[in-house]
This record gives structure tokens, C-alpha cells and sequence, in this order.
């Protein structure tokens, strides 16, 4: 393939070249371990504390030492939860999110099933925004844990886990709020020190950092039992010897996103909204599956009725653009997306749903590319559908 | 990302024979949208029960578009006693394999082809239409039939719930079913080994009666009809090979030899033993 049309930063972003020169000496010069006594080693120490501090003005927490580094997303998140949960065994109860991503989400299934917890979970409205009214009275004096994403990953929805986190403390100070903020990360400010929040994780593969790498930001005072047992690194919270170049890479990256928010609020997002009016325009069986307004900058997802998502990505990695889709075929399940089913997405176009999710690194070029092509590649697909009297009225309906 | 073949690829990327036909002489369906996916399969049959033309309008995946691409291919020219023997597999072979996850795609291909066949022939004469009065809905997110069910568990030779649901997709979503599947499933696979333990018990005698019963009663008469025939000579019980002599236009046919592999090795693995070898005499 020639061309790549990289729409589905929300599942990887390229590595920015930049994040990987910063993490170049750190492979076959500066080896040493950071625990070692010696210069060699001792000298990697200071980095690792100068990347901490990045990390902490990213997140906005308060110290240095709220900060612990990860192998990924899932890690930081099965550390929060499994952490605070197993440090608190005597509260059973948890609160979430339907739309949480999988890693959240699958462990809590985990815990219902075979740990005896009760988790209740919150609905979204059908804009995908998050319903905080049942929160209030949901949580008790059982309630070990609520949860929730800062940015849900399919539509892009920014969800009010401040105001979360003030609800639940109001009702019971005791209980811990954990913050998925995988996708908020690098899109929107993050300042966690002016919430009532105790934990938050991010991924470094989502901010073009490379995969492999995430952090946890553990509020001071929150008890925690470490998921990985063993030496004393990141403060007896995660043994392991430290993975030296990428969290040199993962701080680089984090400043790198700082300095890109603006660009991100702006140029980005007018990107994005181009491609986004110009499909609404353009495909008369488009259909905006997101809030028009609260969400981050980089991600819209389209419904496209009566044709089914996996062929909507094949025909469009043919020419060359890369999407994801909330369909069932394309990830292996049958069942369609989670997300999308709680927020009562018509099943019209459950089935056909793209989220396109854009970068820094995108373009005006492919952007115009993506809006020329698509109309055509979804007018061929039509013309499969065995719903052609449907689509003949919507046509009209939109003529 | 799927590992699909290269037949795959080129039946999504230009589908033949899409569209509708005008007055066809019937229409087959399978699938739903709610399901995620749906084949309409038009035929025009002609007097002499041939299948003139074929078209077919899919909303699914990639493998779903593909496997309706070619079974149009497979059908159109063909005679419906012909179609009628059609199988999933037979959609998988001719695509060059399908992922394990994508086999349901291949399965509604033959659910709308048994779906237009049946409604050619309301008379009832058709096994399933008979035991449809007894069916029972499993699973209920795919509306899939424990006769249906059954049947798929058979002919691919299911064992476990994920084959079931990558196949049938029953249980693929809420779960909820996948209980009664494991029970058919349990069923299902005791009745086999019930089967393949009898067959194991059989003495050589017992064995050389039961293979030259199968051979006459559902071998022989398929080569009468082509003016062939076949002999059974002779059962190597040691090495578990039957031998067997070809006769009539079998004998001087090019394609004798595979008609040996396929017909009557495939039939007796079948009904006998599934490690059983057929060679000419």
C-alpha cells in the first residue's frame, strides 16, 4: 500500500520522532540501572525523577511522588482497582460506567462473577454523555470504588468525573473515584489536583509515545496494594526494574502534547469537524452517533444505515484510509459495540458505525482525500444492501 | 485485521452478480439486520429446473458479501437437484477457507439458498419444514433453531461453544443461551461416540458387513446413475485399507480416482471409521 490515511489515532499513534531521539541513548549508552549505586546507574535516576515531574505538571497532580509508571493503560487501571480494592477487602460494593472500555469493564465482570462484588453501573444518554442522576443514591457506606472514563474512546464524549467525584465524596469520603483518562490524555488539560479524584491512568501509545508504557497517578494517603510484587521501585507500588527509554519517551511525548493542546483545540478539531459536516452532507445515510459539542477535539463517530461496518473499512483500507468500527465482524465478537447499544443507537446503523479519530500529524490534504472517497466507497455499498426501499426513502427524506 | 484469501478479498472488492431480478421465480433469505447481518438471494429458474440466474443483495461483512458473491457463481447453470446437495463447506472450499470466526457467513449463504429451495417446494417434502413444528428457538439474539442448531453441530463436526457460535453465531452476544447450547452440544457429541464406540466393538467380519452394506446402499446407487458401478473386493482389517474394483464407464473414467478418494473414502470415514482407507483394486 502507498498512501496511509491514519484516522484511528483513539487505537495507536505513530511514535513522534522527536519521542523516539529522546529515547535513543537510553538503550546502548546510559543501560544502567537506576537502582545501581554507582554514577553509571545513579544517573538514570535523575532522569527517571525529571520524567516524574513531567508527568505530574501533565496530569496536574501536586507531588512528584503521586506518579508511578506502568507498562500500559490496562495496567495502570488493574493496579487502581485491584490495588485500592484489595488494600479495602471488607467493602464489596463498586460503581461504573456501561460504556468503560474493555480493560475496566471485563475485570469488573471478573470481580461479579468470581469475587462476590456488586457492581452498579451508570447509563449514558443517547448523545453518549454521561447520566450522573442515580449517582448519589447508588453510592453507600459499602462502596469501595466508583469509576469512570474521562473520555469515553469510541465517541470521543468528555464525562463529568470531576462532578463525579464530588458526588461520591459528599456521600462517603471513604470511597475511592478512579479515572480512566486514557483518551483524555493529550486532547484535553488534565489537572487532577483540583478534583476530589484519587486515581488516574494513562497510555503513552495514545499521546505518540510508543506502546508499552503508561502511568497511574496515585492521590498521597491512598492506600494501595501493588498488583506486581517484588523490589521497591516506583515507591514499593510497582516492582519491577524501570523501562528506562520509555519513560524518558512517555515524559517527552506528555510535553510534546502540552504543547500541542492548542493546536489540538483548534486545527484539529476544525479538521475533524470538516470531515464530520462533510460526510453529513455528502452521504444521505449518515448519522452522527456523538454530542455535537463536549467531546474531545479528535474523535466523531458516523452511523451509516442499512450497510455494515467491517465492509465500510475494507473497501477503505483499499484506499489506503485506516478507521475502526463499533461493528460486531470487526473484532471477532458478534455482539456489536457497547458503547453505542447503551447510548440506544438505532440498529440501523449499529452495525455500520465508524469512529474516525485524527492527530496532530493530520492533514488537510487527507482529510479532503477522505471526504472525496468515502461518499463514493459507501454509494457502492449501497448499491449491495438489501435494503434498497429503505435507503430510497432516506434519500428522499434528505433530498 | 482477517486473514482472508485471495478469493475473498476479490469477491468483496467486485462482487458478482449484485442487484435484484426482476419476477424471479422465488426469493431466499437469511439473517437480520438486527443480527448485523442479512443475504437476499433472487433465482430464476426455467422450466427444465435449471437455475438460469442468480443475484443477491448482503448487508454484512467482508466474508458475508464474498460468500453470497460465489454462491451465485456456484448455483447459476446448475439444476435445483443439483443445488439442493450444497453445503457451507462447500461455499468455504470454493472461497479457499474462511477465518474459523467468519464461518456463520458461510452458513447463511446456505440458509438462504435452503430458505429459496424450500419455498419452491411447500409441499413439506423437506426434512427441516417437517420438524420446524417442533423447533425450538436457542438462542435469541441470532434466532437460531435447535434443528439448525443440531445440524451444524453434525455436518462441520462442532465440539465446543466458541465452534458453535463461529459458525451459527448463537451465543455470540448476550450469553444467555450458552448453557442450552453446551447441553445440545453434550448431546450431540454422546450420540457420536455412542456411535463411533459400536463401530469399535464390531469384529472384522462385522466390519467387512457393515462396510459392504454402506457401499451398496449409499454408494452404488450414485455411480448406477452415471452408468457406473463398484465392487467391494476385499478389507485389510490389520491395516484398516478397503479395497474395491471400479466397474462399467467408472472403470475407464479419468477422474475414477477421485471419485474413490472423495465418494467412497469420505462415506465409509463417515458411517465406519474415520481412519478407514479406500484403494482400487
Amino acid at each position: 500500500m502507498e498512501k496511509i490515511i491514519y484516522l484511528d489515532n483513539n487505537a495507536t499513534t505513530k511514535v513522534d520522532e522527536k519521542v523516539v531521539e529522546k529515547m535513543l541513548p537510553y538503550f546502548c549508552k546510559e543501560y544502567g540501572n537506576p537502582s545501581s549505586t554507582y554514577t553509571f546507574g545513579g544517573n538514570v535516576q535523575y532522569k527517571i525523577i525529571e520524567a516524574r515531574e513531567t508527568l505530574r505538571d501533565f496530569i496536574g497532580a501536586s507531588r512528584v511522588n503521586e506518579i508511578i509508571f506502568t507498562s500500559c493503560g490496562t495496567e495502570s487501571a488493574n493496579t487502581a482497582i485491584k490495588g485500592v480494592l484489595t488494600a479495602n477487602k471488607t467493602k464489596k460494593h463498586i460503581i461504573t460506567t456501561k460504556v468503560e472500555h474493555a480493560c475496566v469493564l471485563t475485570l469488573y465482570k471478573n470481580l461479579e462473577t468470581q469475587f462476590g462484588y456488586k457492581v452498579d453501573y451508570l447509563d449514558v444518554n443517547s448523545d453518549g454523555s454521561l447520566d450522573l442522576t442515580p449517582l448519589e443514591n447508588m453510592v453507600n457506606d459499602q462502596t469501595a470504588l466508583v469509576s469512570c472514563m474521562a473520555a469515553n474512546n469510541e465517541t470521543g464524549v468528555i464525562f463529568p468525573y470531576e462532578k463525579l467525584a464530588e458526588i461520591v465524596k459528599t456521600k462517603n469520603p471513604n470511597t475511592k473515584v478512579f479515572v480512566d483518562a486514557v483518551q483524555a490524555a493529550g486532547k484535553i488539560k488534565l489537572d487532577v489536583k483540583n478534583t476530589q479524584v484519587d486515581l488516574m491512568g494513562i497510555s503513552g501509545h495514545k499521546i505518540h509515545a510508543p506502546k508499552g508504557i503508561g502511568a497511574l497517578y496515585i492521590k498521597s494517603g491512598t492506600l494501595l496494594s501493588p498488583l506486581l510484587i517484588g523490589g521497591h521501585q516506583e515507591a514499593g507500588k510497582r516492582a519491577g526494574t524501570e523501562n528506562v527509554p520509555y519513560i524518558i519517551g512517555l515524559a517527552e511525548a506528555c510535553k510534546l502534547a502540552s504543547d500541542n493542546l492548542g493546536d489540538e483545540a483548534t486545527r484539529v478539531k476544525q479538521l475533524r469537524d470538516t470531515l464530520e459536516a462533510g460526510i453529513l452532507k455528502n452521504v444521505y445515510n449518515a448519522r452522527l452517533n456523538t454530542n455535537v459539542s463536549n467531546r474531545v477535539p479528535n474523535t466523531t463517530n458516523i452511523g451509516f444505515e442499512y450497510v455494515e461496518g467491517e465492509l465500510i473499512l475494507l473497501h477503505l483500507s483499499d484506499l489506503g484510509i485506516c478507521a475502526s468500527s463499533g461493528s460486531a465482524c470487526t473484532s471477532g465478537s458478534l455482539d456489536a459495540s457497547h458503547v453505542l447499544k447503551a447510548m440506544g443507537v438505532p440498529f440501523t446503523c449499529l452495525h455500520g458505525s465508524i469512529r474516525f479519530s485524527l492527530s496532530r500529524f493530520t492533514t488537510n490534504e487527507e482529510i479532503d482525500y477522505t471526504l472525496k472517497m468515502l461518499p463514493q466507497v459507501i454509494n457502492k455499498l449501497n448499491n449491495i444492501s438489501p435494503f434498497q426501499k429503505e435507503l430510497n426513502d432516506l434519500k428522499k427524506l434528505k433530498a | 485485521m482477517w486473514d482472508y484469501s485471495e478469493k475473498v478479498m476479490e469477491h468483496y472488492r467486485n462482487p458478482k452478480n449484485v442487484g435484484e431480478i426482476e419476477n424471479p421465480s422465488v426469493v431466499g433469505e437469511a439473517g437480520s439486520l438486527v443480527c448485523g447481518d442479512m443475504l437476499k438471494l433472487y433465482l430464476k429458474i426455467n422450466d427444465n429446473n435449471v437455475i438460469e440466474d442468480a443475484k443477491f443483495q448482503t448487508f454484512g461483512c467482508g466474508s458475508a458479501v464474498a460468500s453470497s458473491s460465489i454462491l451465485t457463481e456456484m448455483i447459476i447453470g446448475k439444476t435445483i437437484d443439483e443445488v439442493k446437495k450444497i453445503t457451507n463447506k462447500d461455499i468455504v472450499d470454493e472461497l479457499g477457507g474462511l477465518p474459523p470466526q467468519k464461518m456463520h457467513c458461510s452458513v447463511m449463504g446456505q440458509e438462504a439458498l435452503e430458505d429459496a429451495l424450500k419455498k419452491l417446494a411447500p409441499d413439506g417434502n423437506d426434512a427441516n419444514a417437517q420438524n420446524n413444528t417442533h423447533d425450538k428457538i436457542i438462542c435469541k439474539c441470532f434466532n437460531v433453531s435447535e434443528n439448525l442448531l443440531r445440524k451444524e453441530i453434525r455436518e462441520n463436526n462442532l465440539k465446543t461453544i466458541d465452534d458453535v457460535t463461529n459458525y451459527v453465531k448463537a451465543g455470540g452476544a448476550c450469553g444467555h443461551c450458552k448453557n442450552a447450547i453446551e447441553g445440545i452440544l453434550n448431546e450431540e457429541l454422546a450420540s457420536k461416540k455412542e456411535l463411533e464406540e459400536e463401530i469399535s466393538k464390531l469384529n472384522p467380519t462385522q466390519k467387512i458387513l457393515k462396510i459392504n452394506n454402506v457401499i451398496e446402499t449409499s454408494i452404488v446407487p450414485l455411480l448406477q446413475k452415471d452408468g457406473g458401478d463398484i465392487e467391494f473386493i476385499d478389507y485389510d482389517n490389520e491395516n484398516n485399507i478397503v479395497t474395491v474394483k471400479l466397474k462399467g464407464r467408472c472403470s475407464a473414467c479419468k477422474n475414477a480416482l477421485l471419485t474413490l478418494k472423495n465418494l467412497v473414502e469420505t462415506t465409509l470415514k463417515e458411517h465406519v471409521d474415520k481412519n478407514i482407507q479406500v484403494k482400487q483394486g
